[in-house]
């Protein structure tokens, strides 16, 4: 029973002070029996106070340490971390939520907050001394990292991990790497192009032989956690042999009499069922779409390289922890949205870019040259009505910049910016000033009052009250329409499931924390990445995934790492050995084993996870989790219940 | 029950370190307000919660217990929600036997961003309690 505990009480800036009466909860709870010292402080997590908490742990021999104040996702191994500073056992410190669960959630209520501080913080006391001091599990930890999507980010993410000297797995779900990045042109500020970037990082990791990319890849089954995860990976085949004439394949794909929808570029052109995105995309072999394959056999005929003999496989690799880099989808408007697909020439952001790669000498859409240029911003996003609030982030500066380029390579284009405010922060307000030079028009208007494309006779009209020359109509007569549509999570974002990794309300992956656990996730050993997370641009995509990959590397580095050490134990004069409790184990971790001349249950500590799902079940109720004890749960059950 | 004229129940909810309770959090996050008399105790899986606790907490007063449970979303395998279930149904049997009325303990799966689904399934538990202390 700890005697020696040390009470630390946040006011978290305001966050908690505004609402939970601080000295009332140390008034309160100082003279609790075990409470040695008890303090506030204004931020329990700022260097100073931890300095202090270090000292009063030495000079006082504390035997157990206890902060109020925020979730402990944000701040419990900080503190876990401070004790061990001081010398004391990292398991003897309990955390107290009194933010998220008292002084935000009962802001409307501050004497009831109060309160209900107060009891979480004798509940924490109550918990921690019956503490015990513990050492953290170690196990092998598989050196090695999985990054699922082979984009820009999940690319630059698997360089940095390769120049760490960490084998890595780059699977990707599509035929071809890049992303969406190999479907963008010349790209702000360098004015490479998305196809130059992604050459340029494939070439890098080719040379690498500690890099294996999977391509038509997907993850089908994970078991396993940090340290040892086992990955199963379905690899559907392209049907064409890997050292193969390439003159002849282009002869091949001329001869395929299927035409579809091209993903690639948005559906403006159609493919064959044997394509490439483009001549020179990676891996630079096309791939035969055997869905729509008609296996009329011309393409046989004409290239020895076909071979449909060619079997979808599955093979397993063992990883230490997992990068998520899938990326997002653009966002489809609905139909009738500002005229899409029921105006012609209204078209999306992502479909004019490629337009604009395509086209030569001059823009043209459905044979009509195009000169006027209305573009609509935040479609998909920002949305008053529907589900998608955010900001997409990267929509107002691509639009401006496809818009420059627009103007640069074609001639007597006029733009015209209908927007709800430009988003153009940092360096992108250089295309801001560049474009409004150029002579681009913009015209803001608010969500209340959008813009409206209508139809009259065979012009397209775009109108909106201007609020920039004091809410004046203004009507553009528009050649072509581009909605500026924004990011939204992939469509099939299943791989996320297969790691249960939750979603916020947004429904992109979530991390733990914005600020402080940017690219960690409630899942341990699993990173993210890029704009599965949300909206980003290129480089905020590329800083997001060199940092996830260092995160990545810091679970697995050593070889080893420290795992929670709760795990379930048996009282062996309680155990009568029922099996109830092994088969409740979703981990085989339970076995029998014979002790004292009796049959009891064995927990394999190695195996273990921590769930807890053998407890309820068993009718002699022999065994506890360690740290949820039946004398932990219930005196703090004790102290929550006491008014 | 354990008093008349309550302004509102004092519930104990069960809720897990990385699904529930991080709802749990948002919903504070959020200023999504309910009443301060629910207090949460966090474990690492829904289905490792013994009856005796939940019997304990209407012994000490008590008047509902809300099992915050993981679901489908369990990290430690799909058969969290059917578990989970097998104890309300067995601390239900074990309430009856006491004469404590099997309503005072509800279960709900509460996602990890299911921060307005949980404060709309207390206060409605709230509420339901409340009616029941005060008649």
């Amino acid at each position: 029973m700890k005697k020696k505990i040390g009470v630390y009480i946040c006011h978290c800036g305001g966050n908690i002070s505004d609402y939970v009466d601080v000295e009332k909860v140390k008034q309160a709870i100082e003279n609790e029996g075990g409470v040695f010292l008890a303090k506030t402080t204004m931020f329990a997590c700022s260097d100073s106070n931890q300095k202090d908490m270090v000292e009063d742990i030495k000079n006082n021999e504390l035997d157990g340490v206890i902060v109020a104040s925020c979730s402990p996702k944000l701040h419990l191994t900080t503190f876990r971390n401070v004790s061990e500073r001081g010398d004391l056992n990292k398991y003897s410190y309990v955390h107290a939520n009194i933010r998220e669960q008292a002084s935000w959630a009962h802001s409307d209520d501050k004497a009831g907050a109060t309160e209900k501080a107060i009891h979480i913080v004798k509940a924490a006391i109550a918990k921690a001394r019956l503490s015990e001091s513990l050492e953290p599990n170690k196990i092998v930890a598989k050196k090695a990292v999985a990054i699922i999507g082979g984009g820009v980010a999940g690319m630059k993410a698997a360089i940095a991990l390769s120049n760490m000297d960490c084998p890595v797995y780059i699977i990707e779900r599509k035929y071809f790497v890049g992303g969406r990045v190999a479907q963008w042109n010349e790209l702000f500020t360098t004015n490479e192009t998305g196809k130059d970037l992604v050459t340029r990082l494939y070439n890098d990791l080719v040379k690498r032989s500690n890099v294996t990319i999977f391509t038509g890849a997907e993850v089908v089954k994970n078991t396993g956690s940090i340290g040892d995860f086992k990955l199963t990976i379905k690899i559907t085949p392209r049907y064409i042999k890997e050292n193969c004439n390439q003159g002849r394949l282009q002869e091949a794909i001329d001869a395929c009499p299927v035409e579809l929808p091209d993903d690639f570029n948005f559906s403006i052109t159609n493919r064959k069922a044997i394509y490439h995105n483009f001549p020179s995309e990676y891996p630079q072999l096309p791939v035969i779409d055997i869905k729509n394959c008609t296996r009329c056999g011309k393409c046989e005929q004409i290239c020895e390289s076909i071979d449909f003999s060619q079997k979808e496989e599955n093979i397993e690799i063992q990883i230490g922890s997992v990068l998520m880099a899938t990326g997002f989808d653009p966002y489809t408007p609905i139909e009738g949205e500002f005229g899409y697909k029921e105006i012609e020439n209204v078209v999306t952001l992502p479909q004019f870019k490629r337009m604009i790669d395509m086209s030569d000498k001059t823009l043209t859409f459905k044979g009509k040259e195009i000169k006027n240029i209305a573009y609509i911003y935040c479609v998909g996003s920002r949305q008053e009505e529907r589900e998608n609030k955010y900001c997409s982030r990267y929509c107002c500066t691509s639009a401006i910049h496809e818009a420059i380029i627009a103007k640069k390579k074609f001639t007597n284009i006029n733009n015209f910016h209908f927007n709800r405010g430009i988003r153009a922060y940092g360096k992108q307000e250089i295309l801001y000033n560049e474009s409004s030079k150029m002579g681009d028009i913009y015209l803001q208007l608010t969500e209340d009052s959008p813009a409206v494309v209508s139809k009259n006779g065979t012009k397209t009209i775009v109108k909106t009250n201007d609020i920039l020359t004091n809410g004046r109509e203004i009507e553009v007569e528009a050649d072509l329409v581009v909605l500026a549509t924004g990011m939204v999570p992939r469509a099939d974002n299943s791989v996320g499931s297969l790691f249960k990794l939750p979603k916020g309300r947004d429904k992109f992956f979530n991390e733990i924390h914005m600020k402080l656990r940017p690219v960690e996730t409630f899942i341990d050993g699993v990173t993210i990445s890029g704009s599965c997370q949300g909206p980003k641009n290129i480089m905020e995509s590329i800083n997001s995934a060199l940092s996830a990959a260092t995160k990545s590397f810091s679970y697995i580095s050593k070889g080893e790492l420290e795992t929670e050490p709760i795990v379930a134990v048996v009282d062996s004069g309680l155990c009568t050995w029922c099996n109830l409790c092994s088969e409740a184990c979703p981990f085989d971790a339970i076995s029998m084993k014979e002790e004292g001349g009796k049959s009891i249950a064995f927990i394999n500590n190695s195996v273990c996870k921590g769930c807890g799902m053998c407890l309820p079940v068993c009718p002699t109720d022999a065994i506890d989790l360690i740290a949820y004890s039946n004398k932990e749960i219930e005196s703090m059950i004790d102290a929550l219940a006491n008014d | 029950m354990a008093e008349n004229n309550k302004k509102s129940a004092k519930i104990l909810v069960f809720s897990t370190e990385k699904i529930s309770d991080p709802a749990i959090d948002m919903a504070g996050l959020l200023k999504l307000h309910y009443p301060p008399t629910i207090y949460t105790i966090t474990l690492p899986c829904s289905s490792g919660i013994k009856s005796r606790w939940i019997l304990h907490a209407y012994e000490k007063g008590f008047d509902g217990v809300f099992i915050a449970a993981d679901g489908s979303d369990c990290v430690y395998g799909e058969s969290c929600t059917e578990k989970t279930g097998q104890i309300v149904s067995r601390t239900h049997e074990l309430m009856k036997q006491k004469s404590i009325e099997p309503a005072r303990l509800k279960m709900a799966a509460i996602c990890s961003v299911c921060s307005e689904s949980f404060v709309k399934q207390i206060k409605s538990f709230n509420e339901y309690l409340l009616k029941n202390l005060n008649s």
